[in-house]
């Protein structure tokens, strides 16, 4: 049973802050009124087209050409249920762009097809980030490239991330756990794989896991698992399927044939151009400039993870 | 309008389902006026564009317009309001019965129309020799502009580039229309040239009159917003 | 009445020429009817592979990149080629110069010119899929339309000429009605149908232009850099979706107004009974035209766009509500005390009562700017549109069709094949797209090629109800060309309606009537 709320029924996500609360007790009123509307409409249509049907082909109507207090009654009703929605929508909704004054800011980067997250202490994060419990926190994001969106389904809350200028979102996540975040603004090939997972600790533990390093005590081929869990893993694979990009598997010390016709030796130089410069070297049959570059993006650590990983996968 | 027919030669035959050759003429000019109502709103888009960026970056508009010759601009605006003038002639002609006078202000109105276009030209190609292309192909040769143009993205003023986007975009699209108006006037040279005109029926010179108006009209805006606006 | 010689509009001349080459309005209808029908059939073979692959979770008949492709296609067919025209184009311009009592519509070249822009687009869109297609969505968002390496240039030209399609159409109505009403028909004696088509028209000239502008605007960024959307040149993504809503949202309104004004004429006709509230409803598709201009930015909450833009756009969504559930109240009470007779066309009107006002109060719930956050850009939003759009506009085009068959073709179609297409439809939609607003509640954002398990057995049944729709329509085509050859024969009013199109024969010669009407009376007087 969560402290906020009722317990996430399956047709809705869990309700992780106030907000959400807000939102589903409106969401909950007109879903009724709608309910209701609908069975007065539909059933008195129902009932109107059965119980008048015809019996008699000559048969002659009234000529019932308007009812006027019938007419205004049910114009202003409906006007006034709308005016408060509207009202009540705009309490929510106001409550939402409000930025908090004291709130733990982090920086958000999409792009095509990931997201990077990093704080200010210079900790930086991929899909897996992590955020306090029961403290305002907020997003400040940003595009390099294609406009993407941040969705939070459990905080009921979401802000296009547009390249060229900052957007801002807030929440206060009320209890532990950890939340699904997608992409939700169309962005090409892999949107719906653009995804990541936030997690709302303790306090303590997030002091921890912020003042860590992201891979003390990892091995290169742990470290390059991580990356590519959250940077790689929309477009490449640990196998030899070909997604957008080509497989890992097996490819270390072969010959990959390049577009162009020429040939080169799959080594450690090669992986760390393909990683920061992709179109220096396109493989025969993948599509040129889809990859992003990875610079500035990766550490020194990373990339060597990376290509650790990759002459792991024999 | 008059119903009385004097006139020599081609006698008009309204289309079946209008009951009058009158009724016919109304109906054409309605259907023109809308036709019209709808190019308002379309250049209106690219004047609200332009407006909105106008307002972003006010000194790289200015900066920009002062690579417009804005002597070029009044001459190509006195030489269409000339064409609107004959243009209403050549209509005020035909109801007149004067055919060859309905027919001289229709060349004339061509011609001006040839004048505004080759002046047009010279513009274009100026302005391409000078490397001053729209949005990402900007690349002006002379280093003044070179660097006028990096101090303006410097101070985030906006990319000169984009001035001549709009420029271009907006002359461009203009200019397109000019050049279906020329082609609808002559298509009326050679109608009048067979003699279809006369006071009883004269509706296609009113109709691609209206239209050529209009783009008279968009050029009376878009010459001060790209070249007095500095 | 019927012409002495049986020479009709069909018969009249014959050869394929002619009809390519007709100003015969009644023969433009039905050029229109056979390429949206066409476009129709291969829009829907798009949707059906798109539920296909959303079967289960992972891929199943498609890549990534190809779903996206058949995304995009699927929805610029059903809006460009199929929504928008029509009902305009096939049933109105068939039904408009007959129910106005005139010989023809004002301008019948520029007409057939409309519906050749049609064909011209459609065929310069559909080349794009020889190169790579196009996958921005039929939305075209920058910078994504701006960067991606494909043939969206060529859907984006096809869509500037389908456009002018629409704006001839519309032009030619404005005029047709101003000009060519029978002798005493005053502007509160014209049918329903024609105050809908008449709103749209106005939307149709107004709107449409503000689309030729962005599109052409896109086209130059796309091969001039021009830069207007483009951050890197100083420009605005955003100001891409000001400009393109600002016609599409006027837009979903040339979908419905007209889809209005059929259910109008199919709900008196099959209860025989005048509408209630007549100038009520033809008053509120004026308004509902007029207000929808101001509401664009509703598609927008989440885009940037500030907190007041966000209630101000909320506020007049709401008011559009209005004048559009007053239409529902009417036509519910012109039911109430009427001789109803449940023929196919009333079927399909009743279909519409019952899935627009879903579609409608849907469109309210995402109007309240609060709760819209959540469910932007989610399934919510997917199956509120198919609602309003399917449930809506598409029954009320299949009502249009039975109801006006004999009419266009002096034949009855098969009643019981018409209704068990109905069912199926019916059935099947609810099927189809009731669970997906489960999804987008649940938080299953659209346009996604995989999603996560929970959310797969609400898809799997979404895509079964598609087979089933799929199905009803493959049926009702079945009836109607079957009804074309071999329906029985039918008089010239055979549903016994009051609206001059039925005062001429079944099918009506080419010149329309023989002789002129002239009204004395109200479209409705059913006494």
């Amino acid at each position: 049973m969560s402290l906020t709320g009722s317990a996430p029924s399956h047709f809705m996500p869990p309700q992780a802050s106030q907000i959400a609360v807000h939102v589903d007790y409106l969401y909950g009123f007109l879903l009724v009124a709608s309910f209701v509307s609908c069975v007065m409409v539909i059933g008195g249509l129902i009932y109107f087209a059965v119980k008048y049907r015809r019996k008699a082909e000559d048969e002659k109507t009234p000529y019932i050409s308007h009812n006027s207090t019938l007419e205004f009654l049910w114009s202003f009703i409906p006007f006034l249920i709308f005016m408060a929605v509207f009202a009540w929508g705009w309490w929510v909704y106001h409550e939402m762009r409000t930025m908090p004054t004291d709130a733990l800011e982090i920086a958000v980067q999409g792009q095509k097809w990931s997201w990077a997250f990093t704080y200010k202490n210079g900790r930086s994060s991929g899909s897996e980030f992590y955020v306090p419990v029961g403290q305002d926190v907020r997003l400040v994001m940003a595009s390099t490239d294609v406009i993407h969106s941040f969705y939070l389904p459990a905080f009921r809350t979401k802000q296009d991330v547009v390249p060229g200028r900052y957007s801002n979102i807030w929440f206060k996540a009320e209890q532990e756990g950890d939340y699904q975040v997608f992409c939700a603004e169309y962005c090409g090939d892999q949107h719906s794989g653009m995804k990541a997972k936030m997690h709302v600790v303790s306090r303590e533990k997030y002091e921890e896991w912020l003042g860590s390093e992201p891979y003390k005590d990892l091995q290169p081929v742990e470290v390059g698992r991580k990356v590519y869990q959250s940077r790689c893993v929309a477009c490449h694979n640990l196998t030899d399927q070909k997604n957008v990009g080509p497989g890992w598997k097996g490819i270390f010390g072969k010959m990959e044939k390049l577009e162009g016709g020429t040939e080169v030796l799959v080594d450690e130089n090669y992986l760390r151009e393909s990683i920061l410069d992709p179109n220096a070297k396109i493989v025969l049959g993948f599509p040129r400039g889809v990859m992003p570059t990875q610079a500035g993006q990766l550490s020194e650590q990373e990339i060597m993870g990376v290509i650790e990983l990759i002459k792991s996968l024999k | 309008m008059s119903t009385a027919s004097t006139a020599p030669g081609h006698r008009h035959h309204h289309a079946h389902h209008f009951e009058s050759a009158e009724h016919e003429y109304h109906t054409s000019k309605l259907g023109t006026w809308m036709f019209l109502v709808t190019e308002i709103l379309m250049f209106g888009g690219l004047f609200v564009g332009y407006i909105l960026f106008h307002e972003k970056y006010p000194e790289m508009f200015h900066e920009g317009s002062r690579f417009l010759n804005w002597r070029l601009g009044a001459l190509n605006t006195v030489v269409l309001l000339v064409s609107s003038l004959t243009m209403a002639l050549s209509i005020y002609y035909a109801q007149l019965n004067k055919r060859h006078l309905t027919l001289l202000n229709l060349y004339v109105t061509f011609a001006c129309g040839c004048i505004f276009m080759m002046v047009k030209a010279y513009e274009y190609t100026h302005k391409f020799s000078e490397g001053l292309f729209p949005g990402n192909y900007f690349n002006p040769l002379e280093p003044e502009v070179q660097e006028m143009a990096k101090h303006l993205v410097e101070k985030g003023g906006g990319h000169l580039g984009m001035y001549f986007s709009f420029y271009f975009v907006m002359t461009g699209l203009h200019g397109s229309h000019v050049l279906v108006g020329m082609g609808l006037i002559l298509w009326l040279i050679r109608r009048a040239h067979r003699g279809d005109f006369d006071s009883s029926y004269y509706t296609p010179l009113e109709c691609v009159g209206l239209f050529w108006h209009l783009v008279d009209l968009i050029w009376i805006y878009l010459f001060p917003l790209l070249y007095l606006v500095g | 009445m019927s012409s002495a010689s049986g020479k009709n509009y069909l018969n009249e001349t014959t050869g394929l020429w002619s009809w390519l080459t007709t100003l015969d309005h009644k023969r433009i209808g039905i050029l229109y009817m056979i390429a949206v029908m066409t476009f129709f059939a291969i829009g829907g073979t798009f949707a059906m592979l798109i539920r296909w692959e959303l079967f289960s979770v992972g891929k199943n008949i498609m890549d990534a990149k190809q779903y996206n492709q058949v995304m995009t296609f699927h929805g610029a067919i059903m809006v460009f080629m199929v929504i928008i025209p029509g009902i305009p184009a096939f049933l109105g311009n068939f039904i408009l110069p007959l129910q106005l009592g005139a010989k023809d519509v004002a301008f019948p070249r520029v007409n057939l010119m409309s519906w050749y822009c049609l064909l011209t687009g459609a065929g310069i869109a559909f080349f794009s899929l020889f190169y790579n297609g196009v996958d921005t969505g039929w939305t075209f968002y920058t910078p994504y339309s701006i960067s991606t390496q494909n043939g969206t240039i060529l859907m984006v030209v096809g869509a500037f000429i389908i456009g002018f399609s629409s704006i001839l159409t519309g032009l030619n109505f404005i005029v047709t009605v101003h000009k060519l009403r029978a002798p005493g028909m005053s502007f509160w004696r014209m049918p329903l149908f024609i105050w809908a088509l008449y709103s749209t028209a106005l939307l149709q000239i107004l709107a449409t232009p503000v689309l030729a502008i962005t599109l052409l605007l896109l086209t130059c960024e796309r091969v001039l850099g021009v830069g207007i959307f483009d951050p890197k040149l100083g420009g605005d993504p955003v100001l891409f979706q000001h400009f393109f809503w600002f016609y599409s949202h006027p837009a979903v309104y040339i979908m419905i107004l007209p889809a209005m004004g059929v259910v109008s004429e199919l709900i008196t006709a099959f209860s025989h009974k005048t509408i209630f509230g007549y100038k009520a409803i033809a008053l509120s598709s004026v308004g509902i035209a007029a207000v929808s201009f101001f509401v664009w930015g509703h598609h927008m909450f989440v885009s940037g766009q500030s907190e007041v833009a966000g209630i101000l756009f909320s506020f007049i969504t709401m008011l559009v509500g209005v004048p559009t559930a007053i239409k529902v109240f009417n036509w519910t009470a012109t039911l109430y005390r009427g001789s109803v007779r449940f023929d196919s066309p009333l079927l399909f009107a009743l279909g519409f009562l019952f899935l627009f006002t879903i579609g409608g109060v849907t469109g309210i719930i995402l109007a309240v700017v609060g709760v819209d956050v959540h469910f932007h850009d989610t399934y919510f939003v997917v199956a509120h549109f198919h609602y309003v759009m399917v449930g809506g506009t598409l029954m009320a085009i299949m009502g249009g069709i039975y109801y006006w068959f004999p009419k266009m073709f002096g034949r009855l179609v098969n009643e019981f094949w018409a209704r068990i297409s109905f069912v199926l439809i019916f059935v099947g939609f609810n099927v189809t797209f009731f669970p997906q607003f489960i999804l987008g509640a649940m938080g299953m954002p659209r346009r996604y090629y995989d999603y996560l398990p929970e959310y797969q057995s609400l898809n799997r049944i979404s895509s079964v109800g598609a087979w089933t729709i799929g199905t009803g329509f493959l049926i009702g085509l079945g009836v109607i060309i079957h009804g074309m050859k071999r329906g029985k024969i039918a008089g010239p009013n055979p549903w016994g309606a009051k609206t001059l199109e039925w005062q001429t024969s079944s099918p009506p010669p080419h010149e329309n009537f023989l002789v002129q009407p002239v009204v004395t009376a109200g479209p409705y007087e059913y006494r």
